[in-house]
C-alpha cells in the first residue's frame, strides 16, 4: 500500500513529447511505473518512446484507462491542462510547473469544488512510491521502499530528508511534494490523512518552511486525527522578514510565519521536531524507536 | 512586483475608482506647473518610493502655495527617504506625486488579498483608516471585516453593502462604496494583482457633498503573470530594486543579500534556507540566499560564484547541491570554470548529492584545485563555519 499512487496506477504525461516529460517518463518506467501514454495537442495518433500520443486527456483516458497524470506543460498552460485532466476523470494530477499565476490557481481550486480528484503541486518535485510509481522529477535512486511517509513544501529539502533517512536504513511508503506556492492543490492535512489511513505507513515526516499558516494548522489538526508518530521541520530560521525566499509562498509577513514560531507550535502540539535540518533523519529514527516501531 | 503610488492611482482611475486630481513631477519647476494645472489652493506633495511609512518619515507634505509646492519638491527630490520599511540606507526619491489636498471627514482601511486559508480573494475592511492594519488586527480583531469572493461568481453587490454597513458607510456613500469595491476587485483580477491596499480610503467634503476617495494605494502584482500583463510590466522601476538581485534574476538565479560572511550557492529554495539554518546553528552567518534553480549549467554556476563574491564580506563559499533535475557533473564543471575564470581566493566547501554525484565528485577530485568536500549537510556547515572562524 501507499498513498495516491502505486504499482497499479496507470500514468499519462501531459506535454508528453517535451524534453522534461520524455526524460522523466523514461526514468519513471525504470522504477516500475506503468506509463501508458501521453498527451500533446496536435500530435494525437503518433507514438513517442514506444507509447501512444493523444490530442486530449479524454482520448487518453478512454484508450488507456489512465487514472494519474503528470502535467509537464509550461506554467501559463498548467492550470488549464490540470482542469482538462480532472474533467477527463483523472484521479490524481501532479503539476510540476514552477511559476503558475496565482489567479490561475484560485480559479483551478474553485473548479475542483465537488470533484474528487487530488491535485499535487504546482511547483512540486512530484510524488513517488518507491519501486512502484513515480510521477515527478526527483532523483529516484535515493528513494527506497519503506514505511515512512514524507510530505514537504520544498523539493530539494525532501531529497535531503530522504538521503538522511537512507543513511539510517529508513525508506518511504510514499513521498509527496505539495509545492512551494501560496495557493496549491493539496495541503498538508490531505496528505497526513492519507498517510494515517495507509496500513503501510508507520510514521510521517512533515517538512515546511516560512510563510503562511499551513504547518501549524496541520499540526493542530494532527493532534486529534493522527495516531502515528509525526516528525516536523520548518526551514528558514535564518531568513529575514519581508523577503520572499525563492518560493512564492516563502515570506515572513508576521510573527507566526517565522520558522521558530512554527516549530515551537509543532512541539507544543506533540510533534517530534527536528530543530536542525541535518537532524531530520535521526529525529525520524528516534520517533520510531520511542514508539516501539523500530 | 510593486509599483509606485502614482501608478497605482492612475491604474485604479482607469477602472473608475475615484482618486484625487493630481500629477507626477520630476523637478520643482515641473511641480509648480502640475500644481497650477490641477488647480485649487492646497496641495499634497508625496515622495514616490515603493516602501511604506512615508508620512512619518517626512515624505508627505502639505503645501498652501505654489511656492510651498516647489520648496517641498526641491527638498525631497534627490534625497534618500528612510522609513521603517526601507532599511537604514533609505530609498532615493526621484519623483513626487502632487494632488489637491482633500478635506477629510473620516478614514477607512480597505484591502484585497489572496487569502491562503480560503485560497480566494478576500476583502478586508476596517472603520479605522490611515493606521497600521496589522496593529488593529492584533489589538481589536472585531474591528476587521472580512468577505471572501467566489472566483466563479465575482464580488457581489450585497457583499459590498455588508462591508460598507459594517464600517459605517451609509446613505449616499453606500452605492459609491459598492462601485468602488467592485472596481478594485475587477482591477485586481484583470491585472493579476496579488494585493490591493487602500489606506486610507476617505470620505471627503466636496462643497456640500460627501464623496469617497482613495487617498493612498499600494498594488502588488504576480511576477509569474507579467507575461500577460505588458502594461503592468512597463511600470516596473528597477531603481527600487537591489541591483545585484536584478542582475542575478537576469541569469536565472534567485539571490538575496544578507549580512554574514559565508556565501551560499544552493539548488532549491527549501534547501537554500536549510543551508543558511545549518550555518546559523553552527554559529556561522550566511552572506546570502542563492537558489541556482533547476537545470543549472556550468555558466550559471560561474555567474552564481561571481555574484556571491561581489560581496566583499564573503570569507568562504558553501556550495550545497542536491541534484534532482540538476546534474552534479555540470555543477562540478561550473565550479572549476568559476575557479579558473574568477581566480577565486576564498575556500569553497562543496557538498554534492543526487543525480550523477559520483561523476561530479570525480571531476572535482581530478581538477587539482583545492575544494573542501563535505559528505552531508551537517559536515558542510561544520567545515564552513570552522574555516571562517579560523
Amino acid at each position: 500500500m501507499s498513498v495516491f499512487v502505486d504499482q497499479t496506477s496507470r500514468v499519462i504525461f501531459q506535454g508528453f513529447t517535451g524534453e522534461h516529460a520524455t526524460f522523466h517518463a523514461q526514468d519513471a518506467m525504470k522504477i516500475g511505473t506503468q506509463v501508458v501514454g501521453g498527451v500533446t495537442p496536435g500530435k494525437g495518433g503518433t507514438r513517442h518512446i514506444g507509447l501512444p500520443v493523444f490530442d486530449t486527456v479524454a482520448d487518453a483516458v478512454r484508450e488507456t484507462g489512465a487514472d494519474v497524470s503528470g502535467v509537464f506543460v509550461p506554467p501559463p498552460f498548467a492550470a488549464d491542462a490540470t482542469m482538462e485532466a480532472i474533467d477527463a476523470g483523472i484521479k490524481c494530477v501532479v503539476v510540476i510547473a514552477d511559476g503558475v499565476p496565482v489567479h490561475d490557481m484560485v480559479r483551478l481550486q474553485r473548479y475542483r469544488v465537488g470533484k474528487d480528484a487530488i491535485v499535487i503541486g504546482p511547483n512540486t518535485p512530484g510524488i513517488i512510491t518507491p519501486e512502484a510509481c513515480k510521477v515527478g522529477i526527483m532523483p529516484s535512486h535515493i528513494y527506497k521502499k519503506g514505511r515512512v511517509g514524507i510530505v514537504s513544501r520544498s523539493g530539494t529539502l525532501n531529497y535531503e530528508a530522504t538521503e538522511q533517512m537512507l543513511a539510517l536504513g529508513l525508506g518511504q511508503s510514499t513521498s509527496v511534494g505539495i509545492g512551494g506556492d501560496p495557493v496549491n492543490g493539496t495541503d498538508f492535512v490531505t496528505v497526513l490523512r492519507a498517510f494515517e489511513q495507509d496500513p503501510d505507513t508507520d510514521a510521517i515526516v512533515m517538512i515546511g518552511e516560512i510563510g503562511g499558516p499551513q504547518e501549524v494548522a496541520a499540526a493542530r489538526w494532527a493532534k486529534d486525527h493522527i495516531s502515528k508518530p509525526l516528525v516536523g521541520f520548518v526551514a528558514g530560521i535564518a531568513a529575514p522578514p519581508g523577503r520572499r525566499m525563492g518560493h512564492a509562498g516563502a515570506i515572513i509577513s508576521g510573527e507566526s510565519d517565522t520558522a521558530r514560531a512554527k516549530m515551537d507550535a509543532m512541539e507544543e502540539l506533540g510533534l517530534y521536531v527536528a530543530r536542525n535540518p541535518a537532524h531530520i533523519g535521526e529525529t525520524v529514527l528516534r520517533a520510531l524507536q520511542e514508539n516501539g516501531i523500530r | 512586483m510593486n509599483i509606485h503610488e502614482y501608478q497605482a492611482k492612475e491604474l485604479l482611475k482607469s477602472y473608475g475608482v475615484p482618486v484625487p486630481v493630481g500629477g507626477v513631477a520630476y523637478s520643482d519647476a515641473q511641480a509648480a506647473q502640475v500644481a497650477e494645472e490641477i488647480g485649487g489652493s492646497r496641495w499634497v506633495v508625496k515622495a514616490q518610493i515603493h516602501a511604506g511609512g512615508r508620512g512619518k518619515a517626512g515624505g508627505v507634505k502639505i503645501a498652501n502655495s505654489i511656492e510651498d509646492v516647489q520648496k517641498s519638491t526641491d527638498a525631497m527630490i534627490g534625497t534618500r527617504l528612510v522609513t521603517p520599511q526601507t532599511g537604514p540606507e533609505g530609498s532615493l526619491i526621484q519623483r513626487v506625486w502632487i494632488e489637491q489636498a482633500s478635506q477629510i471627514t473620516k478614514e477607512f482601511y480597505l484591502g484585497f488579498v489572496i487569502d491562503r486559508g480560503s485560497q480566494r480573494i478576500t476583502l478586508i475592511a476596517s472603520g479605522e483608516g490611515g493606521v497600521d492594519i496589522e496593529e488593529v488586527a492584533r489589538a481589536t480583531p472585531e474591528k476587521i471585516i472580512k468577505e471572501t469572493v467566489d472566483p466563479a461568481i465575482g464580488l457581489l453587490d450585497f457583499q459590498c453593502r455588508k462591508v460598507a454597513t459594517a464600517i459605517g458607510l451609509k446613505g449616499k456613500l453606500m452605492p459609491q462604496a459598492v462601485k468602488l469595491m467592485k472596481s478594485i476587485y475587477r482591477c485586481m483580477r484583470n491585472q493579476d494583482a496579488l494585493q490591493a491596499e487602500i489606506n486610507p480610503l476617505a470620505v471627503v467634503a466636496v462643497g456640500e457633498e460627501e464623496k469617497l476617495m482613495v487617498l493612498d494605494a499600494k498594488l502588488t502584482f504576480d511576477d509569474n503573470a507579467l507575461y500577460r500583463q505588458r502594461a503592468v510590466k512597463e511600470m516596473r522601476d528597477l531603481a527600487e530594486e537591489d541591483p545585484k538581485e536584478v542582475e542575478a534574476s537576469g541569469h536565472g538565479l534567485n539571490y538575496i543579500a544578507l549580512d554574514g560572511n559565508i556565501g551560499c550557492i544552493v539548488n532549491g529554495a527549501g534547501l537554500a534556507m536549510a543551508s543558511m539554518d545549518a550555518l546559523t546553528l553552527h554559529g556561522g552567518r550566511p552572506a546570502n540566499f542563492l537558489d541556482v534553480g533547476g537545470g543549472a549549467s556550468p555558466e550559471k554556476v560561474t555567474n552564481a560564484c561571481r555574484i556571491v563574491l561581489e560581496d566583499r564580506n564573503v570569507k568562504a563559499i558553501l556550495v550545497n547541491i542536491f541534484a534532482g533535475i540538476n546534474r552534479c557533473d555540470w555543477i562540478a564543471k561550473g565550479l572549476i570554470q568559476a575557479c579558473e575564470s574568477l581566480n577565486i581566493k576564498v575556500p569553497l566547501i562543496v557538498r554534492l548529492a543526487g543525480t550523477n554525484v559520483e561523476e561530479g565528485r570525480r571531476i572535482l577530485a581530478e581538477s587539482g584545485l583545492s575544494f573542501i568536500t563535505a559528505e552531508n549537510l551537517d559536515d558542510a556547515a561544520t567545515k564552513a563555519v570552522a574555516i571562517v572562524q579560523g
